[in-house]
């Protein structure tokens, strides 16, 4: 068991996990909790996938998968800002619901074979790094790259720049920022859509790259649920998302590669010897997932800090006003 | 008359909304949840039609093939039997505003406790129906409390989001089961306990057809009787008890039940582990009622999920629960043969889309209005 490749699949694997638990941060971030992340990833690996064997170009699937998941958002938007509905039971229909068309949708894609994939490459000289080269800059897929380069952009558009600002304001408090002229209702449409593109990334990035094709709900098994789970244990950090993507990235390429050897650590693998306790790694990262909520949780009420505070509340001009 | 009066007389209809400050009438409710079904259904047609299939021998084929004749409504009641449990569990706990995703693994949970009474094997195979059955779902209903025990204990201590909890331990529990299923209970290296003695199987009407011979062929089982009770019980806790008008009061004004001097901490746990029993019941009923072995793949069958959406269909009444789950039970009967296959899931999330989307017209009202009314 290489563990230098353990991680090289792992940062590929939470390269899911980081867009979708981006597009989050973004859409929760400006006062929407959108709990249909796992049902926007599943109808974008679909039609990323069903994309590119119609057209052959993966290019063209990501983009459709990313306008796809979008459009499924806003269904979502429309249904919490302008109905003002309850937004958790939203997102947990926008889930049924974008499992469901995928499901109808996707009907065949299982057995349409392969297709071509997103391209992987290794970057010259930052791949030459000892340790760090082979895991982050080698042979990886274009998506993973994209990854690198979005999570700071991420972190710098939300704390440092002007529309960051009024996203933050937006979320923290809407009606302030309604009398300093910022539409919050455009604004909430639109992160909510970004998020729902960002979702809909991270599903392509499942069927077009670490894990090609199309095997319906199990494409996503869950990881859209992890993703929600994450951006409470990053409070709705851009960066620690994307050490928790990765770490749980890592973790379930561990969960696969452990049951390989024969030996580990100069000992009979127990997990080789008896697969049956593969059931029970099968569980880690759920429960990682649990125990990661518990520490965000306990954190957040030792540092004070907390969701942005409008989250899951909708936004009802002039009801404070009266 | 000018053209100009005529212009002017008909300005355009313009589309007024305002809260509505009224109750509306009793009926109002029951007519906005139906017309948002159907809605979907329409809806759910349109994407049945760009997939390729029929959207009407769709529908009509679940008409005939869940009330057709006595034999399929039978098969319609097995299916909605453990919905009931499910949508009852959820309903208690949506009631307080705790978001318990995780009907499905305390119903999987509560089929592998029952279960193991019988594989363990905890009682002798040759005990009578009496003492099987009660053991089974006091088994059930405990290993379910505890799979909602959990999520409602980190929820209580640390705050810890129940949603995605509970949701995790739906994961976990399916691992769990498939553990027990391939390591220890196989039959013959299937993925699949033996057989239960007969013991162990709730009673179905077929078996009385001797004595009543309607009954011929009927499979509906005693778990319709344990949802019907489970059901009056919940609505006399919620409606009727000083329990459930404090859980009620959570819900409604987490505030004012705090000042009240309403103990949420132990409200949080107590609702999850009552809601955990009841989806734990259900899944003791799927296994004693229809399975009769535990076996992974039609214990987790979504019934936890699809209990969300009757729960809210229904508006959390335990009452209504019942007539919805035999909707969604045909729903899911007529389902299984319907391409492709995940239309039934489909309908669904739209159904329950719609009637979110709905629930706008019952605390606004809309009008139109031509614009000199302003």
């Amino acid at each position: 068991m290489d563990f230098i490749i353990i991680l090289q699949a792992g940062v590929a694997s939470g390269t899911v996990l980081l867009f979708a638990a981006l597009g989050e941060v973004l859409a929760e971030r400006s006062g929407v909790l959108n709990l249909g992340v796992e049902g926007m990833m599943l109808i974008g690996a679909m039609s990323a996938f069903s994309t590119t064997i119609a057209t052959g170009n993966p290019w063209l699937g990501v983009l459709v998968a990313m306008i796809v998941a979008g459009l499924l958002s806003q269904v979502h938007a429309f249904i919490v800002i302008t109905l003002q509905a309850d937004q958790v039971v939203s997102g947990l229909a926008l889930t049924l619901l974008g499992a469901g068309i995928s499901l109808v949708l996707g009907e065949g894609l299982s057995k349409a074979g392969t297709v071509s994939l997103m391209p992987n490459f290794s970057i010259p000289l930052l791949s030459q790094i000892p340790i760090l080269g082979p895991i982050f800059f080698t042979k990886q897929s274009i998506l993973v790259y994209i990854g690198y380069l979005l999570t700071p952009l991420a972190w710098y558009y939300i704390n440092r720049t002007r529309p960051g600002l009024h996203l933050r304001a937006v979320g923290e408090y809407p009606s302030a920022a309604d009398a300093l002229g910022i539409n919050v209702f455009r604004m909430r449409y639109l992160y909510v859509f970004v998020g729902g593109m960002l979702a809909g990334l991270g599903g392509a990035t499942i069927s077009l790259a670490v894990s090609p094709g199309w095997f319906s709900e199990l494409t996503t098994g869950g990881q859209g649920w992890i993703a929600v789970g994450l951006v409470i244990f990053a409070q709705w950090d851009p960066v620690r998302a994307a050490v928790g993507s990765y770490a749980f990235g890592a973790l379930r390429r561990l969960i696969l590669d452990i049951q390989g050897p024969m030996v580990l650590f100069g000992m009979n693998n127990p997990f080789y010897y008896n697969p049956y306790l593969g059931f029970f790694l099968q569980m880690l990262p759920y429960a990682f997932t649990v125990i990661v909520l518990v520490i965000g949780s306990r954190e957040a009420i030792r540092k004070r800090l907390g969701a942005p505070a409008a989250l899951g509340n909708p936004y009802i001009r002039g009801e404070r006003g009266k | 008359m000018t053209e100009s009066t005529l212009t002017k007389r008909r300005s355009p209809l313009r589309i007024k909304i305002e809260p509505r400050l009224d109750e509306p009438p009793a009926w109002y409710p029951a007519a906005v949840s139906l017309g948002a079904i159907i809605v979907a259904l329409i809806l759910g047609g349109i994407v049945i039609a760009v997939a390729g299939g029929n959207p009407f021998a769709s529908y009509a084929h679940i008409a005939r093939a869940s009330f057709g004749d006595i034999g399929v409504l039978s098969d319609t009641i097995v299916k909605a039997t453990p919905i009931i449990l499910t949508a009852l569990a959820c309903s208690i706990a949506f009631r307080m505003k705790l978001w318990n995703i995780g009907a499905e693994g305390q119903f999987i949970m509560g089929a592998w406790g029952a279960s193991a009474i019988v594989l363990a094997p905890a009682l002798p195979a040759e005990a009578s129906r009496w003492l099987f059955l009660p053991i089974m779902a006091v088994a059930g209903m405990a290993v379910g409390a505890i799979w909602g025990y959990i999520p409602g204990y980190l929820k209580a201590k640390f705050n810890v989001n129940e949603i995605i909890s509970t949701l995790m331990m739906n994961y976990i529990a399916i691992s769990w089961v498939n553990f027990w299923v391939f390591a220890v209970w196989t039959e013959g290296g299937f993925q699949m306990s033996p057989k239960f003695t007969e013991n162990a199987w709730l009673p179905r009407l077929s078996e009385y057809a001797s004595s009543v011979p309607f009954f011929r062929g009927l499979t509906t089982h005693a778990g319709l009787i344990l949802g019907i009770i489970a059901a009056v019980v919940l609505w006399f806790i919620v409606y009727r008890s000083r329990w459930g008008y404090e859980i009620r009061l959570i819900g409604d004004n987490p505030n004012a039940a705090k000042y009240a001097g309403i103990n949420i901490t132990r409200n949080t746990v107590w609702v999850m582990m009552l809601s955990g029993a009841l989806a734990g019941l259900g899944g003791m009923s799927e296994v004693a009622g229809v399975v009769h072995r535990l076996q992974t793949a039609p214990i987790a069958a979504g019934y936890g999920f699809t209990g969300i959406i009757v729960a809210w269909l229904a508006k959390l009444n335990p009452l209504v629960i019942i007539l919805v789950s035999i909707l969604f039970g045909a729903l899911i009967l007529a389902g299984r043969e319907i391409q492709p296959s995940g239309v039934p899931k489909m309908i669904q999330g739209i159904i329950l889309v719609c009637l979110i989307a709905s629930d706008f017209l019952l605390r606004y009202r809309v009008r139109f209005v031509r614009g000199e009314e302003e």
